[in-house]
């Protein structure tokens, strides 16, 4: 089983490579079960669009 | 000389001081971020582009920009030493004992919170001058490869080539970034008032 240290740096890494079939599969299982770490993943994904619409001049 | 469009030019200077921002928190050199800055306008100016909103023309400027800095790290690639990343590790450590126990799993009062509707944050002011705060507060040589992957567009190969590091320090790095930045985000932004 990963540790959330673990599953974040996957989480991390999903956005600059192809994760592992066995990575994929440890990480699924990780965030279906830690609240924490499932919101971390989402939070990832709002850093890119915030990194996305700064990098583009797109903010107000 | 161009001739100057007096309207394009005051425009020009309304948003001088956000592509300075701009640049300044990616190359961290004050002269530098000036020159490419200057760059820019110049190569603003002489351009005869129509932009229906201000906002079009900050996009545009701002591509520009871009090109301009990455045309800088470049030449300063070699200024990138390994040994300042590892200088950056001490708080990164310190950071990893606020956030996880022994067990590596999260502490209590670092568990990530739900962040709800991050895209009204994105229509504050307010909310980005948070992000370029925390975005400043990470260690310099994290930020720089951070912001080459996430603004500059650049793959992780590249970054590795240009940093002079190996593949998995680059993720290392790239992963201390963002857990950073996501935790300065939250303390500062997400669990506060500012939603």
């Amino acid at each position: 089983m990963l540790s959330c240290r673990q599953a974040t740096e996957l989480m991390s890494q999903e956005q600059d490579r192809p994760l592992t079939f066995a990575e994929r599969f440890g990480l699924r299982l990780h965030v279906l079960i830690c609240t924490g770490c499932n919101n971390y993943r989402r939070q990832m994904a709002v850093l890119r669009a915030a990194c996305r619409r700064f990098g583009s001049g797109g903010t107000p | 000389m161009y001739a100057m469009d007096p309207d394009r030019q005051s425009e020009l200077n309304a948003l001088r001081p956000d592509l300075l921002r701009f640049a300044r928190l990616q190359l961290r050199d004050a002269g530098a971020a000036e020159d490419a800055v200057q760059e820019t306008l110049l190569a603003a100016l002489a351009g005869s582009h129509r932009f229906e909103s201000r906002s079009s023309y900050k996009t545009w400027l701002i591509s520009i920009l871009r090109n301009k800095i990455v045309d800088t790290i470049r030449s300063q690639s070699r200024e990138l030493p390994a040994s300042s990343l590892a200088a950056d590790e001490a708080g990164d450590e310190r950071l990893d004992d606020a956030l996880f126990d022994r067990r590596s799993h999260w502490q209590d009062s670092a568990r990530p919170m739900h962040w709800a509707d991050p895209e009204a944050s994105f229509e504050q002011q307010q909310f980005w001058k948070v992000f370029e705060a925390c975005l400043d507060r990470l260690p310099a040589k994290t930020a720089r490869v951070f912001m080459m992957r996430e603004f500059l567009g650049f793959e992780t190969e590249e970054i590795c080539k240009e940093a002079g590091i190996s593949a998995s320090n680059c993720w290392v790095v790239l992963h201390r970034a963002r857990l950073g930045l996501r935790t300065c985000l939250e303390t500062n932004w997400f669990a506060g008032a500012g939603t």
